[in-house]
């Protein structure tokens, strides 16, 4: 009996401390997503694998969901702001779901180093343009 | 008009190809491309996310991959942070912010090169991104 309510306790506390690291995780991927305006993927999902033991698959997907809250509440503050450009949101956000199916498609069928490679000089050239213009 | 779909679409062909995220791309694409200001860019590109998180988390959970418990957990107490980050982001001047997210983008590039370095390396696995 004692056994079993030690076993409750420790399970409570294993959920607790659950709770707080993903609580962790999401406010500094918030506070990323907001700053900069983007998902914030890239805190979520090496820290899913490092402090919760998750695969990289597992990781990317419950990012991918977890995403969806993240940058709800983002741009519903900085709609606050007035600095949300509905119409363009809508024109940019939408036709990205194709060509993120396509992109996944794709993805099985072309060998993607050397587009990496491109697209992280891209990358650096957009990054120095931004900073430049 | 024009402008922004093929922005969308790029954006959504390599963040599918590549497993970046799609804001690193509306950002810039948003600034350079049609000439949104640095905050403008950043809160319409949250809010595009939006439509390619829910359609990306959909189909991972059909392969069964969304731990869904940790995904609410995560998402609704990320509340703090990113309200947060964009009252942070709304403190700062568009120079500063727009500097901020060149770093950014570099880091992301840099993930990238490491990446395809790795894979190259079969000893150890591959893979980031993600959102």
């Amino acid at each position: 009996m004692q056994g079993v309510a030690e076993g409750v306790h420790a399970d409570g506390q294993r959920s607790l401390e659950r709770t707080a690291t993903l609580m962790a995780i999401g406010t500094l991927a918030g506070l990323f997503s907001g700053l900069f305006g983007v998902g914030g993927g890239i805190v979520i999902v090496p820290l899913l694998v490092l402090w919760l033991g998750y695969d990289e698959r597992a990781a990317t997907a419950t990012s991918l969901a977890a995403i969806i809250f993240i940058a709800g509440f983002g741009a519903a503050t900085q709609g606050l702001y007035g600095n949300v450009n509905v119409l363009d949101a809508i024109l940019v956000g939408l036709p990205a779901i194709g060509g993120v199916l396509l992109g996944t498609w794709l993805q099985q069928r072309v060998p993607t180093r050397s587009i990496s490679l491109l697209f992280a000089a891209v990358l650096v050239a957009s990054a120095v343009e931004l900073v430049l213009r | 008009m024009i402008g922004a779909i093929v922005i969308g679409l790029l954006a959504g062909v390599l963040a599918g190809m590549l497993g970046v995220g799609g804001g690193v791309l509306f950002v810039p694409g948003l600034v350079l491309l049609l000439g949104l200001s640095q905050h403008e860019a950043e809160a319409t590109s949250l809010l595009a996310i939006i439509p390619v998180a829910i359609v990306g988390s959909v189909r991972q959970d059909r392969y069964g991959n969304v731990r869904r418990a940790d995904a609410l957990t995560l998402g609704v107490l990320s509340v703090a942070g990113a309200a947060g980050g964009v009252v942070l982001a709304n403190a700062l001047s568009g120079s500063v912010l727009r500097d901020g997210f060149a770093i950014f983008m570099l880091l992301v590039a840099a993930q990238l090169v490491r990446r395809v370095r790795r894979e190259r390396d079969p000893a150890s696995a591959a893979g980031s991104g993600g959102d």
